[in-house]
């Protein structure tokens, strides 16, 4: 679950200031079950704000699912709802704002900060469980993960700072990873899976802004294209070369070079 | 079992001539003036075979280790153990700046995981953790045996000349995780280890017991404390150690005393001459560590009363040693 929370209504009214008319949207999937993006915080909205702006709302099963966002922005321009609206008020992670506001061109302000990919234990208690390290060791790691639940993300732990199973990091309050997969694992008889030394993390994987194509024909030219460092250098040289030609041309037509 | 890797350092010459061996330890501040830590280095030796040169301790941004460490060496002429932690430097670094201690004839290095920087005085600042203390191990290893760095690319020029220490913690609770992380980090390429302040003899000896079939030499830490401050201090802001509430009852109990600074000083001295003195000879009768790593920082005038006491002969050494009684005050 993506873990959203309100932000300050002081902060989303002063945020809205320069529109009038504002539409509010939820999202019917995380932020409908952490109930800060759902049906009835949609509504709660609306209410603070009507008087002070012109409020229009709707709810999108999933607004970071391109073609769910895609398809209820199509119907709700075709009920002319649409037209005025200068603002989107996005109650929904930054996941959804974004495709949101691919979709509509329009500004989409977040009326909601997102923490975290977490755990639900109930309304306002969330612990954080996936960093989407792109290389998932849970396996070997008694389904604890050392890269969310140690404060340092180590992949030998534990490290000095544990103290009777408790963190150093906040004050040994909270449990030290490390230790909870040594008692996992030494409860599932695995200690040689505790005693392995796990390489360096791959940093590489979640270095730059990740995508995932898994078609080869829309590849080129998307803005999530994966490139290998083959396709990038090809990419480069394309560039270098189609540059050079500008500069040729430029220069056979005697005007000023730019550089 | 380990194999007897090459010494490189006199530290490590010493550990495998069998000495009962000494180091100390230094910790450079966040300033541009060496001149009390060289100071305090010179005072040290003819006491202690090699010096730690701390690395950021506590997360606290302190002048670089590297450099320091070169400086005590040149300047004092004591032998250091260069701290290195994977808090605040990725893989890259950490290879440029051990590249460099190399080219500055550094012998020995002690690679840590470090506190966490929101420990620090910079709490805002990116915890790095590119790697951990195991996998910086194993990659100075690789420098050193093979003349390549972690990916495996070839380093020009000699090889570096590292033995490298390892930290323990045999005050960890439950001690078993820790035991079986020291023992990857001797398995990935620690030629000693160097333990956290001791204070509980039995526990210490157990963990060197479980420890002794790694055959790895075990310099296990002490930490004589100045005074009440420094005692209480300790016992509040470092992670992974307490202080045994007897101990600092008594340290209190001087500091409440109207009694003269002189006075004062004698009383702390006494007391951790009467703890630590005991301490030292029953790891040397038990056989089963390598020495002690004094963390004595800023009280060196302690050391030579507590090895007379605990009747250990002084490190030989070619320089001369200072008159502990003209050592700095700090
Ligand atoms: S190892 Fe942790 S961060 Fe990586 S994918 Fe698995 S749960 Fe997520
Ligand atoms: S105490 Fe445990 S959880 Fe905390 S940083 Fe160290 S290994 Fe990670």
């Amino acid at each position: 679950m993506i873990i959203t929370t309100q932000k300050p209504l002081e902060e989303i009214m002063r945020t809205l200031q320069s529109y009038s008319n504002i539409m509010i949207v939820g999202c019917g999937t995380c932020a409908t079950a952490v109930q800060t993006g759902g049906e009835p915080q949609v509504r709660e909205m609306a209410d603070k704000l009507r008087g002070k702006w012109f409020v229009d709302t709707v709810v999108v099963e999933a607004p970071c699912d391109e073609r769910i966002a895609r398809k209820d922005w199509r119907e709700i321009q075709r009920q002319g709802r649409g037209k005025n609206i200068d603002a989107f008020l996005c109650l929904m992670c930054g996941a959804g704002v974004q495709t949101l506001a691919e979709i509509a061109e329009l500004p989409c302000i977040p009326g909601l900060n997102t923490h975290f990919l977490g755990k639900v234990e109930r309304i306002g208690l969330y612990y954080e469980r996936c960093r989407a390290c792109g290389n998932c060791h849970l396996g070997e790691t008694a389904g604890i993960c050392p890269v969310t639940r140690c404060a340092k993300g180590l992949m030998n732990g534990p490290c000095g700072g544990m103290i009777d199973g408790k963190c150093e990091v906040g004050g040994y309050v909270r449990d030290c990873a490390w230790f909870l997969i040594w008692q996992r694992l030494k409860k599932f008889g695995r200690m040689d899976l505790f005693r392995k030394v796990r390489p360096p993390r791959e940093f590489g994987l979640e270095a730059y802004p990740r995508g995932i194509d898994a078609i080869p024909s829309h590849r080129i030219g998307r803005e999530t294209t994966v490139m290998g460092p083959e396709e990038t250098e090809k990419y480069i040289v394309k560039a270098i070369k189609e540059k050079a030609k500008q500069v040729k041309n430029a220069k056979s037509q005697d005007a000023p070079v730019v550089k | 079992m380990t194999k007897l890797r090459k010494a490189f350092s006199n530290l490590m010459k010493k550990i495998q001539s069998g000495k009962f061996v000494l180091t100390g330890e230094l910790e450079p501040v966040k300033t541009t003036d060496l001149s009390s830590v060289i100071a305090e280095a010179k005072s040290l030796r003819g006491y202690v075979t090699a010096c730690n040169v701390t690395d950021n301790p506590s997360s606290y941004a302190a002048v670089a280790s590297l450099v320091s460490a070169h400086v005590v060496q040149k300047e004092a002429g004591m032998e250091t153990i260069y701290q290195i932690r994977c808090a605040d430097r990725n893989r890259i670094a950490l290879t440029s700046d051990l590249l460099g201690a190399a080219v500055l004839g550094i012998k020995n290095v002690l690679t840590l995981t470090g506190d966490h920087t929101l420990l620090g005085d910079m709490p805002n600042a990116k915890p790095v953790f590119d790697l951990d203390a195991t996998l910086l191990t194993g990659m100075v290893r690789r420098m050193v045996d093979e003349g390549k760095d972690l990916n495996g690319n070839d380093i020009e020029g000699p090889r570096p000349q590292f033995n490298i220490g390892v930290a323990a913690n045999p005050n960890a609770d439950p001690i078993e995780p820790e035991i079986l992380k020291v023992v990857r980090k001797v398995e990935n390429g620690a030629d000693f280890v160097q333990t956290q302040v001791c204070y509980d003899i039995d526990k210490t000896i157990e963990f060197l017991k479980m420890f002794r079939m790694f055959s790895v030499p075990v310099l296990v830490g002490i930490f004589p404390m100045r005074s009440y401050g420094v005692a209480a201090e300790f016992d509040k802001f470092v992670p992974g150690v307490k202080v045994p509430k007897e101990l600092l009852d008594k340290f209190k109990q001087v500091k409440q005393q109207s009694i003269s600074k002189a006075e004062k000083r004698e009383k702390y001295d006494r007391i951790n001459i009467k703890f630590f003195a005991p301490f030292i000879k029953e790891l040397k009768k038990s056989g089963l560590c390598a020495g002690c790593h004094i963390m004595s920082v800023h009280y060196v005038e302690i050391i030579p009363k507590l090895l007379a006491e605990a009747k250990i002969k002084k490190a030989a050494q070619k320089i001369s040693p200072l008159a502990v009684a003209s050592s700095p005050s700090s």
